[in-house]
């Protein structure tokens, strides 16, 4: 798992040192029985290409859409996801779990 | 993230040593503390204990929200002796997620179908270490099966050395007292001496080689995460031995 963080580390270096504008997700937070543990990371380039998951797929999504964003103003930002509703199999967590994400983009 | 930042973080990891990122995820301002740094940082108390359970977190730091990314060098296993042991031990250590390897020189022991999946290297230890394995290290947790010490004791010494987070050596306490004496008269201390857990393997009543596998992989796990014996692994710059809290089984 620990080594799997890192390749995705690694990846967003080397996609900055390409050229590619690069942001990177990392789940800080979780509650109840989320998909991934703390410390989970997403790398996301200016196409939405994407390495990693901080869900499992319930909400990778929005969390490139951020990315895409953070990349486009340069502001760090904290996002919650969390069951809500009729909105929960768009951008919610499936298991019931809630999770918040830092997404930052590398300079 | 700087560039850089994410950088160091990177070349620590290659180098396996440990890192922690901070990041305030209010103003997105970050620093890396390397290992050897921790123990001067502010925050030292807080960082040493985020580095021995090895897990990344959210902490308050004066009402600010600080995410605390743990970086730990994969652990290794490394296994002296392509023994009954230790073909129960390889897929176990598997399922933790330890990289391991085999050691041992006798190829009528070390074959691919006794251990199939599993890293195996027919050297002699010390050759082994010189060339088909990376070097010991503190992440390395070193197991010595064979019962033969022409085969066991430079491996041990080796991973005396370097520091390994543990080290286990199968026997009884007679194999073991002539181990003791021997590593002491190649000039190890008590105290580092003191650090091989043998008889190997917490007391658990094992019996058959895969509870003895089970025994030692706990041995190992307690000796990673739990603090008092984490701090072999976690408190940079000890020197070796100095703090024995990896205790035999019995």
């Amino acid at each position: 798992m620990l080594s799997a963080e890192t390749d995705i580390l690694k990846a967003a270096e080397s996609w900055r040192r390409d050229g590619r504008q690069v942001a990177l997700a990392t789940v800080v937070e979780t509650w109840g029985s989320a998909p991934r543990p703390v410390g989970s990371h997403l790398v996301v380039d200016e196409d939405g290409n994407f390495l990693g998951s901080v869900s499992g797929g319930c909400v990778e999504g929005a969390v490139i859409t951020e990315g895409l964003e953070a990349i486009a103003d340069g502001h760090p930002r904290v996002i919650e996801f969390g069951v809500a509703d009729e909105t929960a199999w768009r951008v919610g967590l499936s298991c019931g779990g809630r999770i918040r994400v830092f997404v930052e983009r590398i300079d | 993230m700087k560039l850089e930042t994410l950088a160091i973080l990177n070349a620590e990891r290659a180098a396996r040593r440990a890192a922690i990122l901070l990041s305030d995820l209010d103003d997105g301002g970050q620093r890396v503390v390397r290992e050897a740094q921790i123990g001067d940082d502010p925050l030292a108390d807080l960082l040493t204990r985020h580095l021995l359970s090895g897990k990344s977190g959210l902490v308050t730091i004066e009402g600010r929200q600080v995410f605390l990314t743990v970086q730990v060098p994969p652990v290794r296993l490394v296994v002296i002796g392509a023994v009954h042991i230790s073909q129960a031990l390889c897929p176990m250590a598997a399922a933790l997620d330890l990289s391991v390897s085999v050691i041992d020189p006798r190829t009528a022991f070390a074959t691919p179908d006794r251990f199939p999946g599993t890293t195996l290297v027919t050297q002699w230890p010390d050759e082994a270490f010189a060339s088909s394995v990376p070097p010991l290290d503190r992440y390395c947790a070193l197991v010595a099966l064979t019962h033969d010490p022409k085969i066991d004791d430079p491996a041990l010494i080796a991973a005396l050395k370097a520091q390994c987070f543990y080290v286990g050596a199968l026997g009884s306490r007679k194999t073991h007292a002539r181990r003791v004496e021997r590593l002491t008269e190649a000039g190890f201390s008590a105290a580092e001496v003191g650090r091989i857990a043998a008889p190997i393997g917490l007391d658990i009543g094992a019996v058959s080689p895969a509870e003895i596998a089970v025994s030692i992989l706990a041995q190992i796990v307690a000796s990673q995460r739990k603090s008092s014996a984490g701090q072999v692994a976690g408190t940079p710059g000890q020197a070796a031995g100095s703090s024995s809290q990896v205790s035999g089984g019995a």
